[in-house]
């Protein structure tokens, strides 16, 4: 049926792979061409410019990912103070063994314990920290949960009303509890001390080149949260002069090996934040104190403010934690930086305003503001 | 019509007979050849398909020897930093590294676990490397070659030592040298780039990337020209040298009537040398003055009026945008 065919093409011989191969590529090249300027492209991006033209300073994202809102955000429980008036009682009058919010008046304390509980403990309820609270009994510091909760509260309190150049930066943001622990009895991204790694090796052979979360899984050192979050080491690394008469086996002069640690840390920084080191830095110079965003002012007192956070509040809690919160290899106390607020957000929960409600977290005075204006 | 044809990195054409052993002009150089040689069509597909043989001599012999026993130190350290386990070497293993001594112990002989190690590992390579480079002076020797390659190789060497030798020395810390392992290498790239003040303002960096970008340009324009007309004789370029033929008339032709100039077929490969052996060379000047005469390179560069000065303000809000409107909300 097809002899007519097969005849035809034995007389025609004709090289139909060369042409072929031509046109399949052409045609599917001019074939994508037109559905990319039609549809668009497929993974958009948009970015943040961070600094003067020319200098490159922008921070690009997949609009997808960062027009996607925070999951935790829709879990966030919140409820609005109830004014007090003045013959309302006050929690430290009616019940025992109140050291921390006494001034509180009754329905905002329990408006307060309520809200507690849904931001750390959703599924255990009241008796994760009061231990016979199904028999009426709240007072008891049996459990070691109560106890550190009372300091989360003087933390909080602390960070809102001394350190608002950092967490209300921009705008009113503050902090409350969900702001670390999102639901979770322990919040994520918290950190241990890791170093040396081994026992084979000492000095810089023994803090880096492992795969470990707190080298972000680099081979940087994985030291830097230590170094510089807890023992409050310096920084930077730099001379200021163009040449310093220095060596590297002097003590405190800043070598290479430092350089690599605050490296460590600018990485953790910039994963913390979902950033990159232009964010905050002219990365020509990172020295320059002429050439940084006002985000770099802030990260700063970010880190004086995470400092205090491990110095006076959690790392004194060592002796208050069973066994098992403690760290695998030297049993620390668990300690935080900026990932545990940031969850890799520019501002924790998208900026979301987790102090207004809140009153009763935001100072440390006991002087609590309630004018809703 | 044109026939488009397939062109490939594979070989074209592949010779395979009687394996060819080389010159033995004074009766003895057979004695150092080791090895039956064989031809492979594989390697034909790349290069020459014969395999064979090797002339190792003393100079080979040590180089190999003390350079397996530089890899074998390194490779035993990183292996007892996870605790011996195969695995967890493969699974870290670009992460792992022998690390060179911490900066206190300056230039004295540190203990094993802090460096020690890593300062004999160094001397093993030294060695290694050294005594294969006298292998590339002897080997041309031998066959009353130039001792281009000796030379060529000998820059690569300079910038190794500045590396590892001349600048720790320097600095008075063998802990300025550089780390044995895949990432941990890279990050002593970065942190020493940021610790100076970035070596992109450094002149010599400068030239080493002019030289090393100019010498792939180089080799891809040379690459081009000579396959564009072997089919005029102009791979044999030795021939062509001294006695020009069409090839090599339309080859300069070709170059003069884009860019009005023309390498020669002689000078074509002087010009190849002279870059990819300044590569090296300036590079190494660039790292031997960091640190030791410059020790942050921006300010140095400011000093010198050549780092650029940028109108405009820094941080986002400067221009009109706002955390809100960025991840998408309204404003």
């Amino acid at each position: 049926m097809l002899g007519w065919f097969k005849n035809w093409n034995k007389d025609n011989p004709t090289d139909i792979y060369g042409p072929a191969i031509l046109v399949g590529t052409v045609g599917v090249a001019v074939a994508v061409a037109a559905v990319l300027v039609t549809v668009g492209q497929p993974a958009a991006t948009k970015s943040l410019q961070t600094g003067p033209r020319g200098t490159g300073m922008s921070v690009p994202e997949f609009v997808s990912e960062v027009e996607s809102p925070d999951p935790t955000i829709e879990a966030y429980f919140s409820q609005e103070p109830i004014p007090p008036a003045s013959e309302d009682a006050l929690a430290g009058d009616l019940y025992e063994n109140v050291q921390v919010l006494g001034g509180v008046t009754d329905a905002n304390f329990t408006r307060l314990m309520n809200a507690m509980t849904q931001w750390v403990a959703p599924e255990q309820g009241c008796a994760y920290c009061h231990a016979n609270a199904n028999e009426g009994n709240y007072a008891d510091d049996e459990l070691y949960t109560k106890v550190v909760s009372r300091r989360m509260i003087q933390m909080t309190q602390n960070i809102n009303e001394f350190w608002a150049g950092h967490v209300n930066a921009n705008e009113e943001v503050g902090v409350n509890c969900y702001t670390c622990h999102r639901g979770q009895n322990v919040p994520s991204e918290i950190w241990f001390k890791l170093t040396p790694l081994g026992d084979t090796m000492e000095g810089w052979g023994a803090v880096q080149n492992r795969v470990t979360p707190v080298s972000q899984f680099t081979s940087l050192p994985s030291d830097a949260l230590e170094k510089y979050l807890l023992d409050g080491e310096m920084i930077g690394v730099h001379n200021y002069e163009s040449h310093v008469d220095e060596g590297p086996e002097e003590e405190g002069v800043r070598s290479w090996q430092d350089a690599e640690r605050t490296y460590s840390l600018m990485n953790y920084v910039s994963n913390s934040l979902g950033v990159n080191c232009v964010f905050c830095h002219n990365s020509r110079a990172f020295n320059d104190g002429a050439q940084v965003t006002p985000q770099w002012a802030t990260e700063s007192l970010g880190i004086q403010m995470v400092l205090e956070m491990n110095q006076d509040y959690l790392v004194p809690l060592e002796e208050t934690y069973p066994e098992n919160r403690l760290g695998p290899l030297h049993g620390d106390a668990p300690k935080a930086a900026c990932k545990t607020c940031h969850k890799g957000y520019q501002q924790p929960l998208q900026g979301m305003n987790v102090i207004a409600d809140w009153p009763e977290l935001a100072t440390t005075s006991g002087d609590y503001v309630y004018d809703s204006e | 019509m044109t026939m488009i044809e397939n062109q490939n990195i594979f070989t074209q054409v592949q010779v395979q007979g009687t394996p060819e052993w080389g010159m033995n002009d004074n009766g003895k150089m057979m004695e150092e050849r080791a090895g039956k040689p064989f031809f492979s069509t594989l390697a034909g597909f790349l290069g020459n398909a014969q395999i064979g043989p090797i002339y190792l001599g003393w100079t080979g012999l040590v180089s190999l020897f003390t350079g397996i026993l530089a890899l074998n130190i390194i490779g035993l350290n990183m292996l007892a930093q996870v605790d011996w386990s195969i695995p967890e070497f493969i699974r870290q293993g670009f992460w792992l590294a022998l690390e060179p001594p911490s900066p206190q112990y300056g230039l004295t002989i540190p203990p094993l676990y802090d460096g020690g190690w890593y300062i004999i590992a160094s001397f093993f390579l030294l060695v290694s490397v050294m005594s294969w480079w006298a292998r590339s002076w002897l080997l041309a020797k031998e066959q009353k070659m130039g001792k281009h390659v000796f030379w060529a190789f000998g820059s690569a060497i300079w910038l190794f030592l500045v590396l590892g030798l001349f600048r720790p020395i320097l600095m008075g810390s063998w802990s300025e040298a550089v780390p044995y392992g895949i990432f941990p290498h890279l990050d002593w790239t970065t942190a020493f780039s940021i610790r100076y003040g970035n070596l992109y303002y450094n002149p010599f960096h400068c030239l080493s990337i002019v030289f090393l970008y100019g010498s792939v340009l180089l080799f891809a324009m040379h690459g081009g020209t000579i396959l564009a007309v072997t089919r005029y004789g102009g791979d044999r370029e030795l021939e062509q040298i001294v006695d020009r033929g069409t090839a090599t008339e339309r080859a300069a032709l070709f170059w003069r009537w884009t860019m009005g100039f023309n390498a020669t077929m002689e000078g074509i490969h002087r010009w190849a040398w002279w870059f990819a052996v300044l590569t090296p060379i300036t590079g190494g000047i660039g790292i031997l003055l960091t640190g030791t005469v410059v020790d942050n390179w921006f300010i140095w560069a400011q000093e010198h009026h050549f780092a650029p000065a940028y109108d405009g303000s820094y941080g986002y809000q400067a221009y009109d945008q706002t955390y809100q409107s960025f991840i998408g909300g309204g404003e």
